[in-house]
């Protein structure tokens, strides 16, 4: 049986063909007839089918440690929600939530929160990808409407791709862009990124920008744009406002290309050759995405890309749009029913009339009247006090979010801390009183929106693991608890998604776009069967583009282009910290790795947490290629593998998102992340932090691969790795060892750091070098095995360990197998020599018929000559006797 | 008999280093000397070495025997088999034997090895008190496992635990008592030691250590009883085998006014103080040492027989010896300083599962000392390493997994020993 369903990471929202068996799921591939994919897939969505593992899975609801059962857990979220609403009024509990929940379980926790409980705290980690491009969408359309979709790329004869690595990031976008191109070689890409990313490999002009500087480059544009007669005077005279005092703006910050160019560090030749591309190219897209919303300025960024589209007409048609991509596979599903703190629900606000209508829509007692608090300044309230409870849904905050030990130390205080999710142990999950587990991708049902709009079906292939639920039946159940049952009265997804489509109807009577009327009565069998559709969706058909006729969101239907200044970073370098920090996304793990850390597969390409920088920087700090580094912020630090690269600018350092304490140590990049925010959007500066590095010597290094998940070794720096049939664990610590001195019963320490049951059964040491090795094995083969050496050590470092990795399904190992396994390397090439016929000499049985048969040898003397077997003692001559007479 | 007038030379005792002597000359210059030999031994040359396997049942004497009778008489050497020689005339240059015969000489090689030392103990002269170092001895052990049930080795070393695991395969109740606290001290650290221990208690064998013999007890008959510690443990035996060392066989130099201390002294070229005696084998002390190994001895040999030929310069040069226990199924080798002290660095590895153990002595780059216990396989590629002075610095991290895990980056490669 197959299963049509959605990928679960990345924003492209690919469609996917879930293979069912008897035993489960056998295989995923990509579904032909999805329009965001027509079959292909990326690596983590090919890889899917390793997530779905019982391993480290939350499968029963716990309070405070112990585990209880639904009725139970149900009722005592209820009630403390209840209790602390009462003593400290509405906006002391707060929600915040994932662009991994499917719409319809977004919709439920808005609704409660908004229309119930009554306050407007509900964010969502998306607030940390695309709030910024949200805030300009609105700003310059009166609403927040991506006008492209997909095809536009394949359409387009200039693609930008600006703050946007879509080869990592969005995989299959830029398979399609790629593919565009090798059919159309006239069509040109432009990739504007500080860092020469993977995405490069097509660009053909690739613009190394000064981080934070994109607004100037963009004014730069549209000065240029004026300047050169490429201006849609007509367009703007219809459909704009605004253009005037933007122009000016423009002008007096990026007078002439020269100046753009100096202000963005490039080269004004490169500049000039964008620019002339821009005005001569009526069909372009211009793609944007974290690079241009994680920032002080991210909302101005988006608007000045915005400015330059509206100039030149190139809004919603063919080939020609701004196009922003959402990093998670329903950020849009989360904006459409309102989930942020500063918007009510269905693309409406908190004025009058949006009150009124939703207020009475939902039938709502408590209506929130006011916006609520936005993630940073959430957990900050939680920090302060101010909020006393908070429920977690789906995400990790205390990995994500800037200065993410402020977050930790947040949930320490707070009364109380809800968490659900699919995984056990996150680093969140610890600080949970209590814990519910919800139904994880293959399990879960309901809606997503990817984005381009087109909403597509998730479908459950199997059932939920343990007692696990659907996110919308746990809030709705509570919702009932609180004694509002008559208004949560769902009994499937279907019933709050036509809930859901019927309330974005009412915007039909106004300018607003996001209309899914069509849907509100659709049966459960029309809502199961649901093919892939891009809204709005009304009177039967299907939008593939917004705007095109230059009819806006707002009142006026007019777009409006905003007059902005490139501020740059908000936390500027200075000497002391001289360094700019980025950090992003790698090709193959998904935010805080919880799943794809999972899928050995997706764990082979970059291991371990690591930070990028230029050959000349790193010179300049005394770093190596490989060797461990200390990334300093004035908020935190971070210890780091250093991968020197002249992909990146000087001066920059490039780490990776998504380690975490469940498979890194000292690397978790959020605790570095300067707390500065977009005041429009409050979307993260998490491009830039000013930083400094320093090389980092460890006192030991160890490696541990292991078939079993242990708990990561406290030492200061640590690196899990899933592999097939095993764990990988690269540490480093920078306290002695007391076993260096020798007061350490060491077999002791290898068997607590590789959470063995008993001292190594195989063990190496050699005390003066500091190295110690160890290995336990049983019948099924090899179990574990440490390899641990003080500083640098080159038998650490030198491991082979793909070869270490192998012995993991090898079974009972061979006896040269085991006999280089503490040499932790590869004994290839090293021949089983056999039996000891000579024990002076050792030499083995085999050693000594090959070298009869090689050289055609006929009595012992010879043989003595050639492998010395015999001369000595010559007891063994009776036996080589026997050897020669079996020939 | 029929007497050439080529240079006469006369060879005492027909062990392993008088023959292996013997041979390497025939190969350097074959028709140089009118040759005899004087053994004391019932039969021609044999495999001193191999009489563990023999006593074990797992070779038989014909297996070990290396020069026959007709060996002698093909290569024209006069060969007085079971003849004792028990005189030197240096003045008339002749040897005089037990049974009266007088064989002149113009060069005399010593090669009467050495005998068991018994230790001091009253009852040590009892009916079978054994030692084992000939062919007389193992047939004495063979028939006495035919007729008794307990048999007692003294002497954990080498030599004990072979004597014990040959009698136990005849089917013997074997203890052995040891003084130290671990067998082979001498040749195995504790823990090697304890290995072995470990494998030869599981075979049957018993181990009393830490224990002294005080005396032994005889029947009214005169055969033994009885073994008693110092301790006051005591041991019912039936029969006892002294395996406490050797001592060299000097009497005969001795008595012709040799220079021997504990054995008898030579040069660099196993020259005696009369210049026309050489003596080699376990009989000779070089440099204050003495020896009791095979491997020393055969490079004695081949030094005094190119001296006997008059080829070159060849000056023996002591070398650490490796050592080997040969017991069929047990692997324990050490060679060197492996018993480390001072500033001596120590890499070890163990495989309890396998029973593995391996010890590594360095002294800075340079290996001084092993001991393998379980895996011997490259016990000679560190012996050659240990002789060759090696710098062993650029492998030391793979050194103990062996010769096949070492590579010297490629301009120290001419420094590697070519492998054994
Ligand atoms: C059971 C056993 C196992 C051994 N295992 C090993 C081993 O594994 N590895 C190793 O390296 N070594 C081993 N050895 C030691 C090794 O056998 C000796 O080192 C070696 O035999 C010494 O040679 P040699 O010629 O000096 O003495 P011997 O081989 O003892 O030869 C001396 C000969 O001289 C004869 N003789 C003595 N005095 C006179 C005289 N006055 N007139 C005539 N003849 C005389 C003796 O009867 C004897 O035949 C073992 C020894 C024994 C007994
Ligand atoms: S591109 Fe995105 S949605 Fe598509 S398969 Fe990859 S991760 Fe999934
Ligand atoms: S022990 Fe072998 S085993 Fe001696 S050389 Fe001697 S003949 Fe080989």
């Amino acid at each position: 049986m197959t299963k049509r369903s959605t990928c679960a990471y990345c924003g492209v929202g690919c469609g996917i063909e879930i293979q069912v068996g008897p035993e489960g799921v056998t295989g995923v591939q990509g579904d032909t007839g999805h329009p965001a994919n027509y079959g292909r897939l990326c690596s983590k969505g090919s890889s899917l089918d390793h997530t779905l593992t019982l391993e480290g899975r939350l499968l029963h609801p716990q309070i405070n440690g112990l585990r209880a059962d639904w009725p139970q857990a149900i009722d005592h979220v209820a009630r403390e929600l209840q209790r602390i609403i009462q003593q400290h009024g509405p906006d002391a509990v707060a929600f915040y939530v994932s662009g991994q929940l499917l719409t319809e379980d977004y919709y439920v926790a808005n609704k409660l929160m908004k229309g119930f409980i009554g306050s407007a705290n509900i964010d969502t980690n998306s607030r940390l990808c695309m709030s910024s491009a949200v805030a300009a969408y609105k700003r310059a359309f009166g609403e927040d409407c991506v006008p492209a979709a997909y095809e536009d790329l394949e359409l387009a004869d200039l693609i930008v791709l600006t703050g946007s690595n879509t080869a990592w990031c969005h995989p299959i976008l830029f398979q399609r862009i790629k593919a565009a191109k090798q059919q159309r070689p006239g069509m040109k890409v432009v990739v504007i990124d500080p860092r020469r990313t993977a995405t490069c490999e097509i660009a053909d002009l690739h613009l190394a920008i000064r981080p934070g500087a994109d607004i100037a480059l963009f004014n730069g544009l549209l000065q240029f744009l004026a300047q050169h007669d490429a201006v849609d005077k007509d367009y703007l005279q219809q459909h704009c406002e605004g253009f005037n005092a933007a122009l000016h703006q423009a002008r007096e910050e990026t007078p002439d290309v020269a100046a753009a160019a100096t202000r963005c560090d490039l080269v004004p030749a490169d500049v000039a050759q964008f620019y002339q591309w821009f005005a001569e190219t009526p069909r372009t897209v211009t793609c944007f995405s974290q690079g241009i919303n994680q920032s002080s300025q991210g909302t101005d960024k988006g608007n000045a890309i915005i400015n330059c589209h509206l100039a030149t007409g190139r809004v919603g048609k063919p080939g020609a749009s701004p196009f922003s991509l959402t990093g998670q596979p329903n950020a849009m599903g989360g904006r459409e029913v309102g989930g942020l703190a500063n918007q009510l629900a269905a693309h409406r606000d908190f004025n009058a009339e949006d009150l009124t209508q939703v207020g009475t829509f939902w039938n709502a007692p408590n209506l929130a009247r006011k916006p609520g608090l936005k993630a940073v300044d959430l957990f900050a309230a939680v920090g302060s006090g101010q909020v006393k409870a908070v429920w977690i849904m789906g995400t990790n905050p205390v990995v994500s979010l800037p200065n993410a030990g402020e977050v930790a130390h947040a949930l320490r205080q707070a009364e109380l801390v809800v968490v659900s999710d699919c995984i056990a142990t996150t680093d969140t999950s610890q600080y949970a009183h209590v814990l519910l587990p919800a139904a994880g991708w293959g399990e879960k049902d309901g809606t997503v929106t990817n984005s381009e709009r087109c909403i597509s079906r998730q479908r459950a292939a199997l059932k939920p693991s343990g007692e696990a639920r659907q996110d919308w039946q746990i809030l709705t159940d509570v919702a009932r608890a609180m004694g509002y049952a008559d208004d949560f009265s769902y009994h499937c997804a279907a019933d709050v998604f036509r809930e859901h489509a019927a309330l974005t109807a009412l915007n039909r009577a106004g300018p607003r776009q996001l209309d899914l009327g069509d849907l509100a009565h659709i049966s459960d069998r029309e809502y199961d069967d649901l093919p892939p559709r891009q809204w709005p969706l009304i009177n039967g058909s299907s939008q593939t583009r917004l705007y095109a006729d230059g009819r806006f969101s707002f009142p006026d239907r007019r777009a409006r282009l905003l007059p902005v200044q490139c501020q740059g970073v908000k936390n500027a370098v200075n000497v002391d910290w001289p360094l700019s920090l980025n950090t992003g996304r790698i090709r193959d793990q998904w935010h805080t790795m919880t799943r794809t850390a999972l899928a050995p597969p997706l764990n082979a390409h970059k291991p371990e947490p690591f930070v990028e920088v230029h050959p000349v920087t790193a010179a300049r700090f005394g770093l190596s290629d490989q060797r461990l580094a200390r990334i300093r912020s004035p908020w935190g630090q971070a210890i780091m593998k250093v991968n020197v690269t002249d992909a990146m600018r000087r001066g920059e350092l490039f780490v990776p998102m998504h380690w975490n304490d469940q498979w890194a140590r000292g690397a978790r990049i959020g605790e570095l992340v300067n707390p500065v925010v977009d005041p429009v959007s409050g979307q993260p500066e998490s491009k830039h932090t000013p930083c400094r590095i320093e090389p980092w010597l460890p006192q030991w290094t160890a490696i541990i691969l292991s078939r079993h998940n242990l708990p990561l070794p406290a030492c200061d720096y640590a690196a899990k790795i899933r592999g097939a049939r095993f764990y990988r664990y690269e540490l480093a610590s920078g306290e002695t060892l007391p076993a260096f001195t020798g007061s350490h019963d060491l077999p002791a320490f290898l068997q607590q750091l590789a959470g063995a049951e008993a001292p190594p059964p195989l063990l190496y040491q050699d005390q003066d070098r500091r190295s110690y090795r160890g290995a336990w094995l049983d019948d099924y083969g090899l179990q574990s095995c440490i390899y641990l050496g003080s500083g640098w050590d080159p038998t650490v470092t030198q491991a082979d360990r793909h070869w270490l990795a192998s012995l993991f399904e090898a079974g009972t190992l061979d006896p040269i197998q085991r006999k280089a396994l503490l040499s932790g390397l590869s004994p290839a090439g090293v021949e089983d020599c056999g039996r000891t016929i000579c024990a002076c000499f050792g030499v083995g049985e085999n050693s000594i018929r090959k070298c009869i048969n090689d050289l055609q040898l006929t009595d012992a003397a010879e043989v003595g000559k050639h492998v010395k077997a015999g001369t000595n003692c010559g007891s063994c001559l009776p036996e080589i006797d026997a050897i020669l007479a079996q020939k | 008999m029929t007497y050439s007038d080529k240079p006469r030379l006369v060879f005492v005792g027909n062990g392993m280093a008088g023959t292996r002597t013997l041979e390497e000359l025939l190969a350097l210059a074959p028709d140089r000397y009118d040759i005899s030999v004087i053994g004391e031994e019932s039969c021609g040359n044999y495999n001193r070495i191999l009489l563990s396997p023999v006593l074990a049942g797992e070779k038989t004497i014909e297996h070990i025997m290396l020069n026959d009778d007709d060996w002698y008489q093909q290569h024209r050497i006069h060969f007085y088999k079971g003849e004792r020689a028990v005189q030197i005339d240096r003045v008339r240059r002749q040897v005089i034997t037990a049974s009266g015969r007088q064989i002149r000489y113009d060069r005399l090689v010593l090669a009467t090895g050495s005998r068991p030392s018994r230790i001091p103990v009253p009852g040590r002269d009892l009916k079978n008190v054994l030692t084992f170092r000939d062919i007389n001895d193992v047939n004495t052990m063979l028939a006495l496992s035919r007729s008794k049930r307990h048999a007692t080795v003294i002497g954990g070393g080498l030599l004990g635990l072979e004597a014990a695991n040959g009698l136990r395969k005849q089917g013997m109740a074997v203890t052995v008592v040891h003084t130290a606290d671990f067998l082979l001290n001498r040749q195995l650290d504790a823990t090697a030691a304890r290995l072995l221990q470990h494998t030869l208690e599981q075979s049957g064998i018993q181990f009393m250590l830490n224990a002294a013999t005080a005396r032994i007890e005889g029947t009214a008959e005169g055969e033994v009883r009885q073994l008693v510690c110092s301790d006051g443990r005591t041991l019912k035996t039936d029969m006892v085998v002294m395996a406490t060392g050797v001592s060299p066989n000097i009497e005969l130099a001795d008595s012709a006014g040799l220079r021997c201390d504990r054995g008898i002294l030579v040069n660099d070229v196993l020259q005696t103080f009369d210049p026309a005696i050489y003596a080699v084998g376990e009989c000779i002390q070089h440099r204050g040492q003495v020896f009791g190994l095979v491997a020393p001895t055969y490079q004695q040999a081949r030094v005094c027989a190119n001296q006997l030929a008059e080829r070159g310069f060849a000056r023996y040069i002591q070398t650490p010896a490796a050592t080997q226990l040969k017991i069929t199924g047990i692997h324990a080798f050490s060679a060197g300083q492996f018993q480390e002290a001072g500033s001596h660095q120590v890499i070890r590895f163990v495989d309890q599962q396998e029973g593995l153990y391996k010890k590594l002595v360095l002294d800075g780059n340079q290996l001084v000392g092993a001991v393998l216990y379980g895996d011997t396989q490259d016990g000679a590629w560190f012996f050659d390493l240990i002789q060759q002075r090696t710098n062993i610095a650029p492998v030391r991290d793979q050194l103990i997994f062996g010769k096949d895990f070492c590579h010297w980056p490629q301009p120290a490669s001419s420094a590697l020993p070519v492998a054994a």
